[in-house]
């Protein structure tokens, strides 16, 4: 069974329908990419699935979102735990106004997740991708005391999952204001990583980042994409080829094409979305 | 520009000028560490420690005062609490308040002393001052909070905080250097004023020892000394002035200092 499945969903702002009678499922443990054009409803489809919408003054909200089984848009869901569950990445990296290590730790003191489950998690995990040269927990240097022992821990393994341990090990309390766009964009990765969600959503991650940055964030995907149900916002349909393995195509509020992305790139079944992936509409 | 810069550069040497050059020759010791003895006012020895401590007391009483309530009405005015309409409401009420005279506040603090039964005491002039202190401060520290961009609250919430999580980890951390200059802008407006201490605080030759009794204050010495013919006694009423310049001018070095170190982790 999908995470993730949307059933009419229509959003409006005051009057203005962003997204109308949306019904797709998106598959587990698979990079999903929404394209289409600017301002016709990506951001607000993707951020729809955690109801970071709701931020938003004056915004309707028809029809259904189901995060395993359950409609996020009930009134009796519980919000936190779903925004726990699904994480977010911006457009731009924002790293919160604190040291390197306290972003990491931010999500996992605030939920008060410690000790064994935590580590169980972590473990679990490590087992599953392999992430070269992380110190085991057992072996690693024993600090005074235990609590700190786990969050040094858990700092280096979602630094490591993020591929930014070696570029901050030296400085982990230096504020994360001084790392590079493209640092902090790895930075955001783990922060959001550390929550322990089981999807995460990506907002255009890498349009305000260099190419050789972007290209770290695309490899971090694809390794994250076998334990976390992914989906990326991405105007650039070259990066779409590149990482996607679903699509879904946007074209002003409405859902015109949506299949696997060899599928869909290869044999598109709609005159738009040929139209678009030729490159005669934008 | 340029002249307006040179006109208020001008201002303020002048008056540290005036200030120093009629004041610093009777500065001494004893004027910083002793309490008025008898003919003090005539020109007599003593000093005026007991509104030095007394202004002490009650700026740093008012702020504390007005810090406990002003920051969460500060934090509160954010949309996510109070709305829109509901906050801008209070945004004009508080501005209103910035405007008002001081000697409002003092008029106001004497008939709250009088229902309470209280006489002209410390604790009457904290109250006052911390009148006069709120608007201030909580306008100004509103402003920073709000400056705060709203993707960062945005990515705070969504790792699954709530809006008090957000306000006192994300949110007072990145205002934390404005929510500093707001606390001393206040300080400053707070030991500076005389008129709404007039009433409320009194005056004494002593330093209170609760916070029932009445107290001496740097503004009302100044008022005090400056008004009597006597040519040492007008000196020694720019002797205080200067020491008050000093006392801000302190208070507002160390408040810089500790709002740059904490504004290495601002996101800008």
């Amino acid at each position: 069974m999908p995470h993730i499945s949307l059933s009419n969903l229509t959003i409006a702002y005051g009057n203005h329908k962003v997204l109308q009678n949306i019904t797709v499922e998106i598959p587990n443990n698979q990079i999903t990419a929404i394209i289409g054009p600017s301002g016709c409803g990506k951001t607000t489809l993707l951020k729809s699935l955690n109801r970071l919408v709701d931020l938003y003054e004056e915004i309707k909200v028809e029809g259904e979102v189901r995060i395993d089984g359950v409609n996020i848009y009930d009134p009796k869901a519980d919000l936190l735990s779903l925004r726990k569950k699904v994480g977010f990445l911006s457009q731009k990296p924002y790293p919160l106004p604190m040291s390197i290590l306290d972003n990491i730790t931010f999500g996992p003191r605030i939920h008060g997740m410690n000790g064994k489950n935590l580590l169980d998690q972590i473990q679990k995990l490590e087992k599953q991708i392999p992430i070269d040269s992380l110190y085991p927990y057992n072996k690693q240097k024993e600090t005074k005391s235990k609590k700190k022992h786990e969050m040094a821990y858990l700092v280096e393994f979602y630094l490591r999952l993020a591929g930014l341990w070696d570029e901050v090990k030296e400085r982990l309390h230096a504020p994360a204001t001084q790392l590079s766009i493209g640092q902090q964009q790895r930075l955001a990765l783990a922060r959001a990583l550390a929550v322990e969600p089981e999807v995460i959503l990506a907002d255009e991650p890498t349009s305000a980042l260099d190419p050789i940055s972007a290209q770290l964030i695309e490899k971090q995907f694809k390794i994250l994409k076998n334990h976390y149900t992914m989906v990326v916002v991405t105007h650039i349909l070259r990066q779409a080829r590149r990482i996607a393995d679903y699509v879904i195509f946007l074209y002003l509020g409405e859902l015109v094409e949506h299949g696997p992305a060899e599928q869909f790139f290869s044999s598109p079944r709609h005159e738009r979305t040929r139209a678009y992936i030729s490159g005669e509409i934008s | 520009m340029i002249a307006s810069l040179v006109l208020v550069l001008g201002i303020f040497a002048g008056i540290v000028i005036v200030i120093v050059l009629r004041g610093a020759s009777s500065l001494n010791l004893a004027m910083l560490i002793q309490t008025p003895e008898g003919g003090y006012y005539l020109g007599k020895g003593g000093g005026i420690a007991n509104a030095i401590v007394g202004s002490l007391y009650l700026a740093f009483g008012a702020l504390l005062l007005s810090s406990l309530f002003g920051l969460p009405i500060a934090f509160a005015l954010q949309k996510e609490y109070l709305g829109r309409r509901l906050a801008h409401m209070t945004r004009l009420s508080l501005d209103i308040l910035w405007g008002t005279p001081s000697i409002v506040y003092g008029a106001f603090g004497f008939i709250i002393m009088v229902y309470l039964g209280l006489r002209a005491s410390l604790l009457g002039g904290i109250i006052a001052l911390a009148f006069l202190m709120l608007p201030i401060m909580i306008r100004s520290i509103e402003e920073v909070i709000r400056m705060t961009p709203p993707e960062l609250k945005e990515i705070s919430y969504a790792m699954g905080t709530t809006r008090i999580e957000t306000t006192l980890t994300v949110v007072l951390r990145q205002a934390l250097p404005g929510i500093m200059t707001g606390v001393l802008l206040a300080f400053g407006r707070g030991i500076g004023d005389a008129a709404s201490i007039l009433f409320t605080a009194g005056y004494t030759d002593y330093i209170p020892r609760s916070l029932f009794d009445p107290v001496a204050s740097l503004p009302l010495a100044v008022f005090f000394q400056v008004a009597t013919p006597i040519p040492e006694v007008q000196q020694r009423a720019y002797a205080s002035a200067l020491i008050l310049l000093v006392i801000v001018l302190l208070i507002s070095l160390a408040s810089r200092l500790l709002s740059h170190r904490c504004s290495r982790y601002i996101v800008r």
